[in-house]
């Protein structure tokens, strides 16, 4: 066995309620690697590095720090031991200022012990963050960070713990390519010091540029690892999915355009949205890209009439509409399908049925105030065959249907309202692989029937796979539109990180 | 409109000034419409009356700045001034020993809430609204609700209103009670412990982001725990500046502060979403609070719609919040 093997995971386990979500996971890192962790979603990246890091206790397994089997006790233990983790979702506290949240938890005193060292810990934290080049002031609120600033200051946190292991979930999430470079000089600089990264990411380019062995995993198991430089792309995705990869059929528009469904005029709202302008047609899917934060889900919101707008036209089937409040959108025939459905779009404690039914219930009520059960039941069992949603009958509750399901009860929702044109935000996210499949069926079904389909997604290769056309937004505009045939994952990104050079 | 109160509410430190400003803008209208405002001894009462509510303010706004709320208050301030009148007028012990009772107990009673909330993950609204019935009910049990006098006890009596500032020499009536010396004195303390230690720190933090608190390797719970508790010591010493200036431990009084309390906090900026506020904005709150009374008593309002006044000013005061954090 290798001299430098920092970490060593064997045979972990580790179950939350309903789920197994690992099984027998390994995993190991040397020292001065960068070790790619890839898998889809919930394929228990994340959790086995939470273990590793002390936030989840394992169940059953050994892991190994230094050739020495260790028990990590809470995040804490985690630290004392070299371990630190940079979690996707930033975790910062944003009424506190930088320097203050590098040194939560281990504040630096005074000489009488009592009180706070202001001082001190701005100053170690602006040679921490000069010492990564990252140009922040440690008295200013992480509030009035931008994203990306945000996170370098949680990397230099991490680092400030003096880490040997550090681990990396999805660093590069809202980051912009200057700021990936950055990141990256880093991440050698780090790795050139001896010490281990574990990169959690979906990037395959990146992974290609920064990391040196790539481990996959798959519905919680060890599924391989590969040297990087050896690796091919479709070996790695072949090993995510379990199943070598679908031919990747482009959408194509055919036959005579459609007139347009919905179009959107100069529409500004404060610093979130400037100047957007755009049209989707009748049977048309729409690909809306972008990194996160771009403002492409407040388009959708300010158009649903979800949020106020400063100015701008919406014109419905050419009619000019006034939207102001999402009931005014609704009665024009738009449909939006939030990203997070748990929240916006459904009543999990409530069954299939009433699900469906509840955008439209005064459909259904006889002399104006008793339900009319037998219609209600009629147009349940119809969505539940159209739409294939598998469930055992119309009275199960929505939170024992799985992700997948859920979405195609927000879309029968929909349905049920007539809905001509639809926003459908983040459609897959938290929906595993074989339900993606029929996810994308169901849109590509729905604009074939006359639907105009607006899709955002972070996703790049499934706004690939399902839009005509692709309109690209960057900081609150859109960059650029591109047709099905000119669009790769290359020029969307360009055009995702295209920043305004006039501010 | 919305947006020019937007741009003025932008900041925690604009809200500070401008309830500073409210304050002073108030206090020259009512000097204005009334001659007898602007006495001395009205002055005096002023500050007495807001010492009781101001210490129960500095008390709740560690609790809302974790991001919780505390309800106990009121109630918790009358048991802790029985326990006072227990430990001085039943079992005839030194005062100082009353006064330590009653801190401690206000202090176990905050902990307890604080173990409510942190460990068993009560709603802190649940927990201390449970925690204001038993206190309520306690300080009547152990009272056998009847009023516990301290007559016996005069130095009980100055500890509230006597006065070690004693300026009626230089300015006529200028003679400030010892309950508005210990007010502000524990203002300043307090705003020592939020800003300059790591009980502080924690407080904010803990309501800023509770969950990157704990994964930072703070022991979240028992920080909590301490605010909480650290509060209910404060309670303590509001029930103590109570019961002295009544020179009586009144066992049926009490309920009602709590909500004044927090209308001081939210007044003076302290966000009821965590994170955010300032001792001094709250002692600018609780001033506001009895100015306003104080001045309607004077222009003959009835005491019917100087509370409904205030309840517009609360309404007021929590809009323009949620404004400076719409941002």
């Amino acid at each position: 066995m290798a001299e430098n093997l920092l970490v060593r995971i064997e045979d972990l386990n580790k179950a939350f309620p309903g789920v197994q979500a690992l099984k027998g996971a390994r995993f190991e890192l040397r020292a001065g690697e960068v070790h790619a962790l890839m898998g889809e979603n919930g394929a228990g990246k994340s959790t086995l590095m939470k273990v590793l890091a002390g936030i989840y206790q394992r169940d059953d397994g050994n892991i190994y720090l230094d050739g020495r089997p260790v028990e990590i006790h809470g995040p804490h233990g985690a630290r004392a031991l070299g371990i630190g983790i940079i979690h996707q979702e930033l975790n910062l506290m944003n009424h506190l200022s930088a320097a203050q949240n590098i040194f939560i938890g281990r504040e630096r005193k005074g000489r009488t012990g009592l009180f706070l060292d202001e001082n001190a810990m701005n100053k170690a934290a602006a040679e921490m963050l000069a010492s990564l080049k990252v140009d922040v002031d440690p008295k200013t609120k992480i509030g009035d960070l931008t994203v990306a600033k945000q996170q370098m200051v949680e990397i230099a946190k991490a680092l400030s713990y003096e880490s040997r292991v550090l681990i990396m979930d999805e660093p590069t999430a809202a980051l912009n390519d200057a700021e990936i470079d950055e990141l990256f000089r880093i991440i050698r600089d780090l790795r050139a010091k001896g010490v281990g990264i574990v990169y959690i990411s979906h990037k395959m380019d990146e992974l290609k540029r920064i990391s040196d062995r790539v481990t996959v995993m798959r519905d919680g198991e060890y599924i391989g690892t590969l040297d990087t430089e050896k690796a091919t792309m479709d070996q790695v995705i072949n090993m995510m999915v379990g199943r070598p990869l679908q031919t990747y059929v482009r959408s194509e528009h055919g036959g005579v355009p459609q007139p347009v469904a919905l179009e959107v005029r100069r529409l500004n709202q404060g610093r979130i949205l400037k100047d957007i302008n755009f049209t989707v047609r009748k049977g048309e899917i729409l690909g809306f890209a972008g990194l996160m934060g771009a403002g492409r889900t407040e388009v959708a919101r300010a158009v649903f009439g979800a949020d106020p707008i400063d100015s701008g036209e919406v014109l419905v089937q050419g009619k000019k509409v006034r939207i102001r409040i999402p009931k005014d959108a609704v009665r024009e025939g738009i449909g939006y399908l939030s990203e997070d459905r748990k929240r916006y779009g459904l009543a999990l404690g409530m069954d299939v049925q009433a699900n469906t039914v509840v955008a439209t219930l005064s459909r259904f009520l006889g002399l104006g105030t008793f339900l009319k059960t037998k219609a209600m039941t009629a147009v349940g069992a119809k969505y539940i065959e159209t739409l294939s949603i598998k469930t055992p009958s119309q009275a199960q509750k929505l939170k024992f249907l799985s992700g997948g399901n859920q979405q195609k009860v927000v879309i029968a929702k929909w349905l049920l309202r007539d809905c001509d044109v639809l926003f459908f935000d983040e459609p897959t996210r938290g929906i595993d692989v074989g339900a993606k499949f029929e996810i994308y069926k169901l849109l590509q079904d729905l604009a074939a029937q006359g639907k105009a389909i607006v899709m955002i997604s972070s996703e790049l290769p499934e706004i690939l796979r399902l839009s005509h056309r692709i309109v690209v937004m960057c900081e609150g505009r859109i960059t650029g539109e591109l047709t099905a045939q000119e669009a790769t994952q290359e020029r969307i990104m360009q055009l995702a990180t295209q920043r305004s050079s006039v501010k | 409109m919305n947006n020019v109160l937007k741009s003025l509410f932008s900041a925690n430190a604009r809200q500070k000034v401008l309830a500073f400003a409210s304050l002073v803008l108030m206090i020259i209208v009512f000097a204005i419409l009334s001659p007898n405002f602007f006495q001395m001894d009205n002055l005096i009462s002023i500050m007495l009356s807001t010492a009781v509510t101001g210490v129960l303010g500095i008390s709740v706004t560690f609790v809302i700045i974790t991001g919780g709320i505390d309800l106990a208050i009121g109630t918790l301030m009358t048991l802790t001034a029985v326990m006072s009148g227990v430990f001085i007028s039943y079992w005839e012990m030194p005062i100082w020993i009353g006064l330590l009772g009653a801190i401690v107990t206000g202090a176990l009673a905050g902990g307890i809430s604080g173990t409510l909330v942190a460990k068993l993950k009560l709603p802190p609204f649940i927990a201390t609204m449970g925690m204001m019935m038993i206190a309520k009910g306690l300080a009547l049990v152990i009272s056998g609700a009847k009023p516990i006098y301290f007559t016996k006890y005069e130095d009980y009596n100055q500890i509230s209103q006597g006065s070690l500032i004693d300026l009626n020499g230089v300015v006529p009536g200028l003679v400030i009670p010892n309950a508005v010396l210990i007010f502000f004195g524990l203002g300043v303390v307090a705003s020592i412990i939020l800003n300059k230690t790591v009980l502080g720190r924690y407080t904010f933090a803990i309501g800023s982001n509770e969950e990157a608190v704990r994964l930072s390797g703070v022991n979240v719970d028992r920080w909590k725990i301490g605010i909480y508790a650290l509060a209910g010591a404060i309670v303590g010493i509001a029930g103590i500046l109570i019961s002295s200036r009544l020179n009586s431990a009144q066992p049926a009084l009490g309920q009602g502060y709590e909500l004044d309390a927090i209308a001081a906090a939210v007044i003076g900026g302290v966000s009821l979403s965590g994170g955010e506020g300032t001792i001094l904005g709250t002692i600018i709150g609780a001033f506001i609070m009895s100015v306003l009374i104080n001045g309607l008593r004077i222009l003959s309002v009835p005491q019917e719609w100087q509370t409904v006044v205030s309840g517009l000013i609360v309404i007021f005061a929590v809009y323009m919040d949620i404004l400076r954090r719409r941002k």
